[in-house]
């Protein structure tokens, strides 16, 4: 079965510009708890590899190195912050129609007043072995 | 007192053997699997140490019915009281020596199953590996695995599919489907044999030992034979399918000297018996497989191959299929036969069907290679190059692009 990498960045979606912080604490909470159930449903379908969220864009840092010198470390907040990832899920699935209809719903996560917050998700194959040569 | 890999060994053989006995005995798979797989568990974890009983088989089957009690006990209150005071009764001494390794193998492999949820559970109940081994082998995490073989098993539940062997007329359907699932793991295995990851080529080693099960409960049927031939003659070029880096290795320039004679003469002499006792038309896809396998393997240098036989067994195995992935080694056996415009000349046919997909580019670029078109070439290899899905494959056609663009040489 084919595993897709399923990820998001802090793009607000087309539902909601709102940042989390100015959430009501119940929509934050139904956020959060849909997340858990989404991946409880995951484990549950036999789909589940992995979900993560990473560390926000403060806590980010970028380094470039010519492997000589010492390495520039640049650290974030970065004005394109909104491109940064924000955190990813893995599944294992039969099909990548399977793939997009777990985005759609992790798309659909629901925001302020509960309303989909329709952020952009990026599905992308993640390399496999090679098939037979005969 | 036994090593232990002697154990493990004995371990995967009886696995199958046990489930049969208590299934046969209490009618319910799921259950029964489970408590197998405890007994399993604790034999592993015993005999090593403890040595090996004088009556394995005996062993496995008491800790199993001891397990299963145990687990009907603590459902009590969900399960009428008959039922539980059946399982009280003590097991009886005497064992029916027949083995069920196959009915399992037909039952795990049962059409209403997804691919994946018959590879799972087949490993666990007829190749005896625990949750954990399947689920490293495939790379997901142990709850995962567990959910998809719990799932597969309530599936088979709700077909209620008897516990015995197909009858006559759904019986080729369904051995397509066993011999489908044991070609699946196989390719996990192989397929994946590139760099170190030791787990899955595993893999491909168990589903051969299932084939040989298979092959050793039906002797007579050429297609379990050809699968078996088929693995043994793809698994004898293991060794020389990578370089040193993990890098791919096509087969025209494997260092052939590294391929396992051993393998090849088991392999060549099963194909050979198996299409020998079939009719003239009666080949199977899996024997037409292995005997290109076998064409390759018995050519000690590559321009000893056979290409006039390779193509006319393309042919056969083309329209027994009508597989667009067959028609590109067809193409390609074509090219070696008639010259590259002819290869060239098939793709064109197949086009259509395979568009957007990068075995068709690769193999386009390879035959434009061959042809001399070298610009071409290039373009072709770096469209495989950006669809594939496979990280060695990938980086051998974004080699083989550069090799090309830069004017290198092979």
């Amino acid at each position: 079965m084919p595993k897709y990498m399923l990820l998001q960045n802090y793009e607000g979606g087309a539902g909601c510009d709102i940042p989390m912080t100015e959430w009501t604490p119940e929509d934050i909470t139904a956020h959060i708890e849909f997340q858990h159930v989404l991946n409880r449903e995951l484990v549950a379908n036999g789909e589940f590899v992995e979900a993560q969220g990473l560390s926000g864009p403060e806590l980010a840092k970028k380094v470039v190195s010519d492997g000589v010198a010492a390495p520039v470390v640049t650290d974030g907040p970065f004005p394109e912050a909104k491109e940064l990832l924000a955190g990813y899920r893995v599944v294992d699935v039969e099909s990548e129609a399977r793939a997009i209809e777990i985005a759609a719903k992790i798309s659909a996560a629901p925001g302020p007043g509960g309303v989909p917050i329709q952020a952009p998700v990026e599905l992308r194959q993640i390399m496999g072995a090679p098939t037979i040569e005969s | 007192m036994s090593t232990e890999p002697r154990v493990e060994d004995l371990l995967r053989a009886l696995a199958p053997q046990v489930l049969g006995v208590l299934v046969r005995r209490y009618g319910d798979f799921t259950a029964a699997e489970d408590a197998v797989q405890e007994a399993l568990l604790a034999a592993a974890t015993h005999w090593p140490d403890g040595g090996v009983p004088d009556n394995p088989r005996g062993w496995l089957i008491q800790a199993a019915v001891r397990k299963l009690t145990d687990q009907y006990r603590s459902d009590q209150a969900r399960r009428r009281r008959e039922d539980v005071a059946a399982l009280r009764e003590p097991p009886a001494g005497d064992v029916p020596d027949r083995d069920d390794t196959l009915v399992l193998l037909f039952l795990c492999c049962h059409p209403a199953l997804t691919p994946a949820s018959a590879v799972a559970l087949t490993l666990r109940a007829v190749g005896g590996l625990t949750t954990a081994e399947i689920a490293n082998a495939f790379l997901v995490p142990e709850a995962t695995m567990a959910q998809r073989i719990s799932r597969a098993k309530l599936k088979i539940k709700s077909s209620g599919e008897p516990f015995r062997m197909p009858g006559d007329a759904e019986r080729a359907g369904r051995l397509r489907s066993v011999l489908h699932v044991l070609y699946l793991i196989f390719n996990e295995g192989y397929a994946s044999s590139v760099g170190d990851d030791l787990q899955r080529t595993e893999l491909a080693a168990e589903a051969i030992r299932l084939a040989r099960l298979a092959h050793r409960m039906l002797p007579a049927d050429g297609e379990v034979a050809g699968l078996l031939a088929l693995m043994l003659l793809t698994d004898a070029r293991r060794a020389a399918r990578t370089n040193a880096e993990g890098g791919l290795v096509p087969l025209a320039e494997q260092d052939r000297r590294l391929w396992d004679r051993e393998l090849i003469r088991e392999g060549v002499a099963l194909v050979t018996a198996a299409v020998a006792r079939g009719t003239a038309g009666s080949m199977g896809e899996y024997q037409a497989q292995a005997a290109i396998a076998a064409a390759h393997d018995i050519a000690l240098r590559v321009e000893d191959t056979d290409w006039p036989q390779i193509l006319g067994l393309y042919g056969i195995l083309e329209r027994m299929t009508g597989n667009p992935m067959v028609s590109l080694n067809r193409a390609v056996a074509a090219a070696m036969v008639h010259g590259p415009r002819a290869g060239l000349d098939l793709l064109d046919a197949v086009a259509d069907r395979l568009a957007g997909h990068y075995r068709l580019d690769a193999v386009r670029g390879h035959l434009l290679e061959l042809a001399g078109e070298t610009g071409a070439a290039v373009e072709c290899y770096r469209a495989a190059a950006a669809r594939t899905t496979s990280l060695p494959e990938q980086q051998y056609l974004t080699t083989q692009a550069a090799r090309l663009h830069t004017g290198q040489s092979r």
